[in-house]
């Protein structure tokens, strides 16, 4: 078969594999982008006022992964049959151009310094014991000083609103003083504040926490990034999440970096391109390309490269390693193999207080990424010895614009009857007069919750699903349990008529038919020790050195802060390495 | 020192015809000719009528709709069939200058060759060395005018040459004229000769002839031309309220090179003028054009400046939307352009003050409202963004109170819209701007 070379293939077009489309073309690599999704473009499909069409958009799914096609099977222990998840609730994954970077709500944080090292930190603080039999707990294997330059520059490509703390070691203004030390200013400044945020904010510094602005890739302000694209300001009508911002103003790879990839003549994007393997040579060490499915004609396409580039969503990234042969598949009985491994979720709950009837919260109002938050109850920034538990949850007001149908759907909450005149009240006092409060916390990874090849399943394509096996544990039902209960006094602080506290119940089992976030993580994780993780800290497979994988995929751990940016410090840190080292002479950059 | 857009140029154009022949050129020489030859080319905006997307560059095939029939730019590309490969440099010349074909028959004046007849020697040669060596040829032929006869006889097109078109010697003389430095002379060679912005920036005659090709022939030279494809070209002279007065030279060049800046956006035509034309000049040329510009004095000089009125986005910003299309506003605009009216520029435009809506004629208001608009990504600045269509979403009694309020608000002070205009102004709607193909990609 005559296959076309290339310099380097990157699989996926969202920003994982934008960044790396940008940084390897930067580099006067040739590149091609596989996205098996359609073509998105703002002005098309996110046409004023069509884009802000809830039943269009977020219920039907108009950004989000066909199930039809592909999907993942999901259990929640080793004994049962796992079943295809046919109906998107639980977790959204993107598809198309952009991928779930054009439909996220654009939380933007970095990444608590002691959460990657966080298997040495617990163990330095409350000894090896602390940590529970069946618990994998790891280290990522870099540090935060060396990320921050990236963890800066995907700040200045994202356009991010904020307000620091310290810079370079001074104080610098009233941000999360938890939060590590930066180089630079954040490109704009903090989002404006709902009233349920500025509500939380006094009352959060009343009981004594530290309230600070959301890091939101929503533009607080018109803003040209160093690629030249410019963004037009937020401007608070709450159509982030699900949604291709029609105001040019949250940040997705669409806006922030394709068009000006676009113009280089060394970069190629394919859309309808579904990637079922990637090849390997014949002792497997080396990747020599990809096959893909070409959508629009059903034939299949070899295309060879230099460089395979991994970067789909955090699932897709493992199931094509599980397809391709690329590593030792994990297997929980015997605990060997990484293929799979620490496949992690986050522990997300939402509680409710009601106001009075003189303010309003109108919840309809809202950008993805503004709030107010608290992080004295996340990572290691609380005494956990007396707890028990390992992780912790930022806390915060996140309103992010509650769509009427969504509303509708998730009734007016609390002990409000369930239909008729009390209901319409209800649901009136609860949408205008409400706020709600996220305990936004982490997950362990577990050595029976991981990611498989199903044995019964396959796609449209003849392929065998990917198999989830995942249920919730006692240490993160009790870390849930522990930060809820900080949430109570705050809302007693704000003069809440009434409140309602949402938490993970003791023995509460997974349950995929409601949203709970789409931060899944793991399965292709980063280390130092290649019996225990995938890829190496620059993100390279440990056995097949031509192919970085980049994603939430190499999160050993579920981190209490949504992982957008730290999937971008990753992807600009993997690709400086590639760029200054892999390029120069190729081969693994770590030794095993 | 004048006025060839490369002296240089003009010394291998001489050295050529000294020589005989292009392709005794020193392979160096010949790229150099190459590279000034595509340069005269984008300064010329040729590809903006003669290239047309999955043809090929320079194949030709546009069709320019006129009432008695189609017109079809033709193909440039060298290929000796369908494409100008037989052209002599001096036939070349003669097309572009004079608008006279290879055997002789008048091109129409949508050629803008009154305008290319003041174009330099040493351009043409350029140009020609460029069209011949640089270009691949595209063998496709493109389709045949459909005028029919006896208005097809291009006769009258002879005679319109002989009364409208200036000679080449007249052009050239007129091109020497001195003006103030060596900048706005540069400047106004690039405007009323290669640029040829009076094409649609002029007013024309009965016979459709620009009734000024140059600002030596008085203030109606870029005083605002007629609408094309549904938009009206505005003032380009000092003119308050409908001109450029009150744009520096920074915000013509910023707008020239990228097709935005904080008073505007390019839309319609002007799109493909600065997408494939002036966004590939250099800084240099770009200032020198500004300058230019900035010196042409008013048309119309008993108009009174415009000055902002904070009296509607009070209004508005005290919940009071009860003027006339202010709901309207509130609804479908204010969210990029904003209750001020100042937008978000360079992302969205500023409507406070903005020549485009300010002119007597309303027909591109209404009909940006109408189809929306796409401005496309340009290499310095590469993000698109689109305004989109309401014309499928609001009545003609909407958009005439909408507009009517922009056009009021912030000191604008432009006349009301009635439906019964606007719904006049949809029979010349353009095809939404989405919808048309141009898709900008972000």
């Amino acid at each position: 078969m005559c296959a076309k070379k290339v310099d380097a293939i990157v699989i996926g077009a969202g920003w994982a594999g934008s960044i790396l489309a940008k940084e390897l073309t930067e580099a006067g690599l040739s590149v091609v982008m596989l996205e098996r999704g359609d073509e998105r473009a703002t002005a098309v499909e996110g046409d004023y006022p069509s884009s802000i069409d809830e039943l269009r958009g977020a219920i039907r799914h108009r950004l989000f992964q066909n199930l039809s096609q592909s999907t993942v099977t999901i259990r929640n222990t080793l004994d049962q049959e796992a079943l295809p998840y046919r109906r998107l609730a639980a977790f959204l994954p993107g598809e198309g151009v952009g991928g779930a970077g054009l439909h996220w709500s654009g939380v933007h944080f970095r990444v608590a310094p002691d959460d990657l090292a966080l298997r040495t930190n617990v163990v330095a603080r409350y000894g090896k014991n602390f940590i529970p039999e069946g618990m994998n707990l790891q280290d990522y294997g870099v540090t935060y000083e060396e990320l921050e330059p990236f963890f800066d520059k995907a700040e200045k490509v994202f356009g991010t609103s904020g307000e620091p703390y310290t810079i370079k070691g001074k104080i610098a203004g009233n941000g999360n003083r938890f939060a590590p030390d930066r180089s630079d200013a954040f490109p704009l400044p903090a989002m404006g504040e709902v009233y349920s945020a500025s509500l939380f904010r006094s009352a959060a510094a009343n009981v004594g926490y530290h309230p600070y602005a959301l890091p939101a890739a929503n533009a607080s302000a018109q803003y040209t990034n160093p690629y030249g694209v410019q963004m037009g300001p937020c401007n608070f009508c709450g159509y982030c999440s699900g949604y291709d911002c029609y105001m040019y103003s949250k940040a997705s790879p669409n806006v922030n970096i394709l068009p000006a990839l676009r113009q280089d003549p060394k970069f190629t994007l394919i859309t309808k391109a579904h990637v079922l393997k990637v090849n390997l040579d014949a002792d497997n060490k080396k990747a020599t390309g990809v096959s893909y499915l070409d959508l629009r004609t059903k034939k299949q396409v070899e295309l060879d490269a230099d460089l395979v580039i991994i970067s789909a969503f955090q699932f897709h990234n493992v199931h094509l390693m599980l397809l391709s042969g690329i590593g030792q598949p994990y297997n929980p009985q015997q605990n060997t193999g990484t293929v799979g491994r620490n496949f992690v979720y986050q522990t997300i709950t939402t509680s409710r207080a009601w106001l009075s009837p003189k303010q309003y919260t109108n919840l309809f109002v809202g950008a993805g990424g503004a709030g107010v938050a608290i992080d004295d109850f996340n990572s290691m920034n609380f005494d956990h010895g007396p707890l028990g538990f390992v992780g912790g949850s930022p806390v915060w007001v996140n309103q992010a614009g509650v769509k009427p149908i969504a509303a509708a759907v998730g009734g007016p909450g609390g002990k409000a009857p369930t239909w008729g005149e009390g209901y319409k009240e209800a649901m009136v006092d609860t949408y205008r007069h409400s706020l709600t409060i996220d305990a936004h916390g982490s997950n362990m990874a577990y050595r029976d919750v991981y990611l498989d090849l199903d044995p019964t399943y396959s796609n449209a394509y003849g392929q065998p699903l990917l198999r989830m096996t995942f249920n919730w544990k006692d240490n993160d039902i009790r870390m849930n349990q522990y930060v809820v209960g900080k949430i109570e006094p705050i809302i007693k602080a704000m003069g809440a008529t009434k409140y309602s506290l949402g938490m993970l119940k003791d023995g509460e089992v997974f349950d995929t038919r409601r949203y709970q976030t789409t931060h899944l993580g793991g399965g292709a994780i980063m280390g130092t020790d290649p019996k225990t993780s995938c890829v190496n800290r620059y993100l390279q497979s440990w056995d097949v050195s031509n192919v970085f994988v980049i994603g939430a995929s190499a999160f050993p751990q579920g981190m209490g802060y949504n992982p957008t940016g730290m999937v971008a410090a990753l992807a600009y840190w993997a690709a400086y390495h590639i760029r200054t080292t892999y390029l120069k002479n190729p081969g693994p950059m770590v030794q095993a | 020192m004048k006025y060839g857009l490369f002296t240089r140029a003009a010394f291998f154009g001489v050295a050529a015809l000294l020589a005989g022949s292009v392709s005794e050129l020193r392979a160096e020489d010949m790229s150099a000719l190459i590279a000034q030859g595509k340069y005269v080319a984008e300064a010329s905006d040729c590809s903006a009528c003669h290239t047309v997307r999955g043809r090929g560059e320079f194949a030709g095939g546009m069709e320019f709709k006129l009432p008695i029939g189609s017109l079809y730019s033709s193909n440039i590309t060298p290929d000796p069939t369908h494409g100008i490969g037989a052209y002599s440099e001096a036939e070349f010349s003669r097309a572009v200058r004079e608008g006279v074909r290879r055997d002789g028959a008048s091109l129409y004046p949508a050629m803008p060759f009154p305008s290319y007849a003041r174009m330099s020697d040493g351009d043409l040669h350029a140009l020609y060395v460029y069209f011949m060596k640089g270009v691949q040829p595209v063998a496709l032929a493109v389709p045949p005018n459909s005028i029919p006869w006896p208005l097809s006889i291009r006769l009258p097109m002879t005679i319109w040459r002989a009364v409208f078109s200036p000679s080449v010697v007249a052009a050239q003389k007129d091109v020497n004229r001195p003006l103030r430095d060596d900048e706005i002379e540069r400047g106004a060679y690039l405007v009323e000769g290669p640029g040829h912005c009076g094409a649609c920036h002029s007013p024309r005659g009965m016979a459709l002839q620009e009734k000024a090709l140059s600002n030596s022939n008085g203030s109606l030279f870029l005083s605002g031309g007629a609408a094309i494809d549904g938009f009206v070209p505005t003032s380009l002279r000092q003119d308050q309220r409908t001109g450029l007065a009150g744009w520096s030279e920074d915000d013509i060049v910023q707008f020239l090179a990228t097709g935005r800046n904080r008073r505007g956006e390019a839309f319609g035509g002007m799109t493909d003028a600065i997408f494939h034309g002036t966004q590939h000049l250099t800084d240099a040329d770009l200032h020198a054009m500004a300058r230019y510009l900035l010196s042409l004095q008013p048309h119309q000089p008993t108009l009174s400046a415009w000055h902002y009125d904070p009296s509607a986005a009070n209004a508005l910003q005290a919940g009071d939307a009860s003027a006339q299309g202010a709901k309207v506003y509130v609804d479908h605009c204010e969210a990029c352009h904003r209750s001020d009216g100042r937008g978000y520029a360079p992302a969205f435009p500023p409507l406070a003050g903005n020549p485009v809506l300010m002119s007597a004629d309303p027909a591109s208001l209404v009909h940006v409202v109408q189809s929306g608009a796409v401005l496309p990504g340009m290499t310095k600045a590469p993000s698109a963004f689109a305004m989109p269509a309401y014309s499928g979403i609001l009545s003609s009694q909407q958009i005439a109170d909408v507009v009517t309020f922009i056009r009021k608000a912030w000191g604008n002070n432009a006349a009301p819209v009635t439906a019964a205009m606007v719904e006049e102004l949809r029979k010349s709607a353009p095809e939404s701007a989405i919808k048309k193909g141009i898709i900008p990609l972000n």
